[in-house]
Formats: structure tokens, sequence, C-alpha cells
């Protein structure tokens, strides 16, 4: 694994008013790996996302995907550099076809119907998603749901995935096959970023962790550490009774 | 089922063509042609309202600006009112466009109400600018007028023109871009789908052919005052009510909702006298209600009423012919 920084967030701040939801948080994540988000409810973790693709202005700090200062720019024009999201509450575009909804995503790279189909097919098959092609979207099962988000943010052809409470809501055997899923899209070449509660995925996946509370870091390092770190057992169980 | 679908357009062509010989008189000749009409103004709403989710509540301020382009060329410069189907849809377009820069950027409804306020104001306008446009004396055409059959022809073109370059948009990456932003502009976003740029490119057709069918209407009728052209209640509303009825976001839809519209409309005129309002009214509620995606949306459910057969095939919206 080289140690090239695709994503480098440097020292950034997002305030609604009076509240702080990220409180100058700097990391970067490395070329080719899975870089985990944890951190109890409400402790910042998808507005970090929000900030990434900028659905939210940053109150300050930059971000640089590769050499490029993203933090100014559009959700759209993020996704075309190649950072795409899969979103935690789902957004089906619902009186579409799953695989209307995936060619949607691989109209991104070209504008010909019949190579976004194929291109849209290809990443169906991949995500196992094949035998709902013609289902409206609107209609699917949450895991199938969970499942097109992945594979119409795939059908950008991403460098950079992220991935928002993918397993959440899942069965245990669901929750395998999107770490299946999620380990191949890594060895597609694909960086990601997961934002997690399942601990399953966090610790059989993730290289790195970074736990956040309140919108600060308690501690980054590998997986087994984070979530045995004292601060971060505190930060989800609250303090020990006095 | 391709070779099927070809010669069913070739059928329905051959039909179009020979409609106004098959009703051979002036009275069945207007009707069919304000069927084309509204089927025109019906497909071009739709591109916008109903694959893209932007819902304009004044295109009247697109179809009275091609007709007053057609009226105010014959009243100022004496020329021929035909001029106005070459200007009417560019003054159109280009009034769509500051409109489209600036609402498209917001989310809500800020877009539909701008739209609405916008027909209102050409109407106030084009009624108290009396030395340019006559005002509410309106625009009277004197000049010798060819029989109703090349009418007929010519709105079956723009029809033609209004549903081709729908069909194009629509199989293209613009149809699944439009559709995407309908369902979830955030989602459409984070695609990669410039969306307010994407949202333009439907309002710019719509407001084009909106304004050559107003130019054609000037020509057509040969009378035209602000309250007619520019009115709130009988275009504006009538186009939304005509996709509603034949189906949002299918293309035959407003095609279907013109006939339906029309022969009702004259039906009810005719038989129920001051009530016919109030018996369309009914009608679109009970559509509403019933069909909620109009009548060629729910052809699905007709199938399945008649015939048994394809049970659950339901596509996406960019599925359906």
């Amino acid at each position: 694994m080289t140690s090239v920084a695709v994503l480098e967030v440097r020292k950034i701040v997002k305030r609604f008013g009076g509240l702080v939801a990220v409180d100058n948080l700097s990391f970067a994540v490395r070329e080719g790996e899975i870089f985990g988000l944890i951190g109890p409810n409400g402790s910042g973790k998808t507005t970090v996302f929000n900030l990434i693709n900028r659905f939210f202005p940053l109150t300050s700090g930059t971000i640089h995907f590769g050499d490029r200062r993203i933090d100014v720019l559009s959700p759209h024009q993020i996704c075309a550099l190649g950072i795409a999201r899969a979103f935690q509450v789902v957004k089906p575009l619902r009186r579409m076809t799953v695989l209307e909804n995936v060619m949607t995503g691989a109209f991104l790279r070209t504008r010909n119907v019949r190579r976004a189909r194929q291109k849209a097919l290809e990443v169906l098959d991949f995500c196992k998603l094949m035998h709902r092609k013609d289902f409206p979207a609107g209609k699917l099962t949450i895991a199938d749901r969970k499942r097109l988000e992945i594979a119409r943010a795939l059908a950008t052809e991403p460098r950079l995935l992220l991935l928002d409470e993918t397993a959440a809501g899942l069965n245990p055997r669901e929750t395998e096959e999107a770490i299946d899923i999620i380990r191949q899209i890594r060895e597609l070449g694909v960086t990601i970023i997961v934002v997690e509660h399942v601990m399953k995925v966090i610790t059989g996946i993730c290289d790195r962790v970074m736990a956040i509370n309140f919108g600060r870091e308690i501690t980054t390092g590998p997986p087994a550490a984070v979530v045995n770190h004292p601060e971060v057992i505190k930060a989800y169980l609250g303090e020990a009774d006095a | 089922m391709h070779r099927y679908r070809i010669w069913a357009a070739v059928a329905f062509a051959l039909l179009a063509l020979a409609l106004p010989f098959i009703f051979n008189s002036p009275y069945y000749q207007h009707m069919l042609i304000l069927i084309l009409i509204w089927a025109a103004l019906g497909t071009a709403w739709n591109l916008l309202g109903g694959y893209c989710g932007q819902v304009s509540f004044g295109h009247a301020a697109f179809f009275g600006l091609g007709a007053y382009s057609a009226g105010l060329l014959y009243l100022h410069l004496g020329a021929s009112p035909w001029w106005g189907l070459a200007l009417g849809p560019v003054v159109a377009t280009l009034v769509s466009l500051p409109i489209g820069l600036i609402c498209f950027r917001l989310r809500g409804p800020y877009f539909a109400l701008a739209m609405l306020a916008l027909g209102e104001i050409f109407r106030l306008v084009f009624l108290n600018w009396i030395s340019f446009t006559n005002g509410p004396r309106g625009i009277l055409m004197v000049a010798t007028r060819p029989g109703k059959i090349p009418f007929y022809y010519l709105a079956l073109a723009i029809l033609g023109l209004a549903l081709w370059w729908s069909y194009l948009l629509i199989k293209s990456k613009f149809g699944y871009y439009f559709v995407s932003i309908r369902e979830d502009q955030d989602a459409a976003e984070a695609l990669g789908i410039p969306t307010t740029r994407y949202k333009l490119y439907a309002l710019l057709p719509s407001a084009f052919l909106t304004g050559l069918v107003g130019a054609f209407y000037m020509n057509y009728v040969a009378f035209i005052e602000p309250n007619v052209v520019f009115s709130l209640g009988n275009v504006s509303v009538m186009i939304i009510l005509v996709v509603i009825l034949g189906g949002v976001a299918t293309l035959w839809g407003p095609t279907v909702g013109a006939a339906i519209y029309i022969a009702l409309g004259e039906l009810f005129r005719a038989q129920l006298g001051a009530a016919n309002v109030l018996a369309f009214g009914v009608l679109v509620c009970l559509v509403i209600l019933f069909l909620p995606n109009g009548v060629v949306g729910e052809v699905d459910l007709f199938k399945r009423l008649l015939g048994g057969k394809r049970r659950g095939d339901v596509g996406g919206s960019l599925g359906s012919p």
C-alpha cells in the first residue's frame, strides 16, 4: 500500500448557528485503503460526508482531493472528479427501475445510452442486483436499496467512495454480503471511507479507523485499538457512574 | 414487439393524415385543430413539468408571447404573421432563459411561483401598454384565409415536432437526467448531474415549442387579446389539466389528454350549458382519484382489466412508451 493521500482534510469546522457539528477535524485517507469513521449518534459523521461532497459549505478549513482543492466546488463537480457517495438515508430514484437508476450514474462517463446500459449491467452484476434490474426502485427491500445506493455510486466510476451506514438495518447474512461487496470494491482499486455503527464492518474490513465525538477527534489507528480505547468506550457508553 | 410498434406508428400517422377528410366539416376540423394545439402545448409542458418535475403555472406567458410576436409583426410592420412562427419561439425561449437561470438555483416552489407571476405580469403589461399592443382591444387580422385543412396539417407538423423532439430527449441521457432530478435532486447532484443546467435544458425547448404554438394560434384564430392568450385559468392551468388527464411523464399522454379535453369539453358545453366547467372539474377529480397516472399512464391497468395478461409489468417512467 502506498502512503499517498487521496483525500486530505485540514482543520475543517462546521457551525450550524451556535452548534459546532464538526470541530477542527483533520485526517488524510491513503490511496487504496478502507478508512472507517465511527462515533456515537450525533457525533458528526454524516456531517463530515456532507462537507466532503459539499452538500454543506465549510465554516473554515480546506479539503483536498489529490492536489485539487474541492471544498469550493459544487456536489456534481466533486462527483465528476471521482468522489461518489452512498447515502445513509437511501435516495432511490423511485419511479425509475433499478437499471435506470444505475444508468443515471453511468451517464457521468458516457453520453451513449447503449454504453451506459452496458456499464450499468456490469455494476448490477458486481453488486448482485441483476435479478432486480427491472424493479421500480421504490419497491425494493431495504437491503436491496442499500445495494442500489452502492451500485449507482459505483457506476460513476469513482476513485473514492463514501459509504454511509451501508450495513445499518441489515440482517447478519446481508451484512456479510455487504462486507463482501465492499472488499471487492477495494480490489478494484477504489479508496473507501465508511461511516458505520456495525462493529463487524469496522473491525472486519477497515485498515484504519478514526473515532469522533462532538465533532472532535478522539483517536485514530488500527480498528482493534480504536474500538478498545477507553475514551471511545466512554463516548459510546457514557461516564462510569461515580 | 419492435416491428409491431413501427406498424402501429405508420397506421397512426396515416390516420392522422386522413382525419380531416374523414371529418369533412369545418366544425369537426376546427375541433381537430384545437386538439392538435392542446396536444402540442401539453407535450411541451410535459417535458419540463412531467419529466423534469419543474411545474410551471405560467406557460401562458410563452404561449402569449408567441401569439403576440406574430400579431405585433402584423400590426406594426404589416408583415405576414407567418413570420411569427420564426420569431415567437425565439422570443419565448429568450424570456424563459433568465427565469430559469434565477429560479433553478433554488429548490421548492420558487419556479412554479415565478412562472405564475410571469404569466400575470405579461397579461397586465400587454393589457395596459395600449400604444404598442392595442391593449384589451387586441389584434384582429384581416386577411384572406385558406380553408381549415392547411392549418390542420401545419398543426399536425408542430405536434409531430414536439413529440419527436421530446422522444429524442427522453430516450437519451437528457431523459434519464430529467427524471432523476424530478425524483431526488440531492441524489442527482451526488451522481454528478449539474441540476441547474439540466433543468434549463428542459425549460428551453418547452418554452420554444409553446411559443411556436402561440404563433400558430394567432395565424389560425386571427384574433388575440391579452386576457385570452395570457390567461391563467384558460391556458396555464388548462395545459396542466390536459397533461394530468392524459398522463404525466408519458410521451402520448398529453395528446390523449387533449383529445379527451376537447371532445368532452364540446359535449359538456352542448349538453350542460353553464354547468360544463363543473362537469369538467368533476372529471378531472375522478381521473386524479382513480387514474392517478392519467389515461396513458394507466395503460397497464386497462390491459389487466381487458386481457388479464402482463400482470405487474410495471417499469420505470422511461420504459413505458
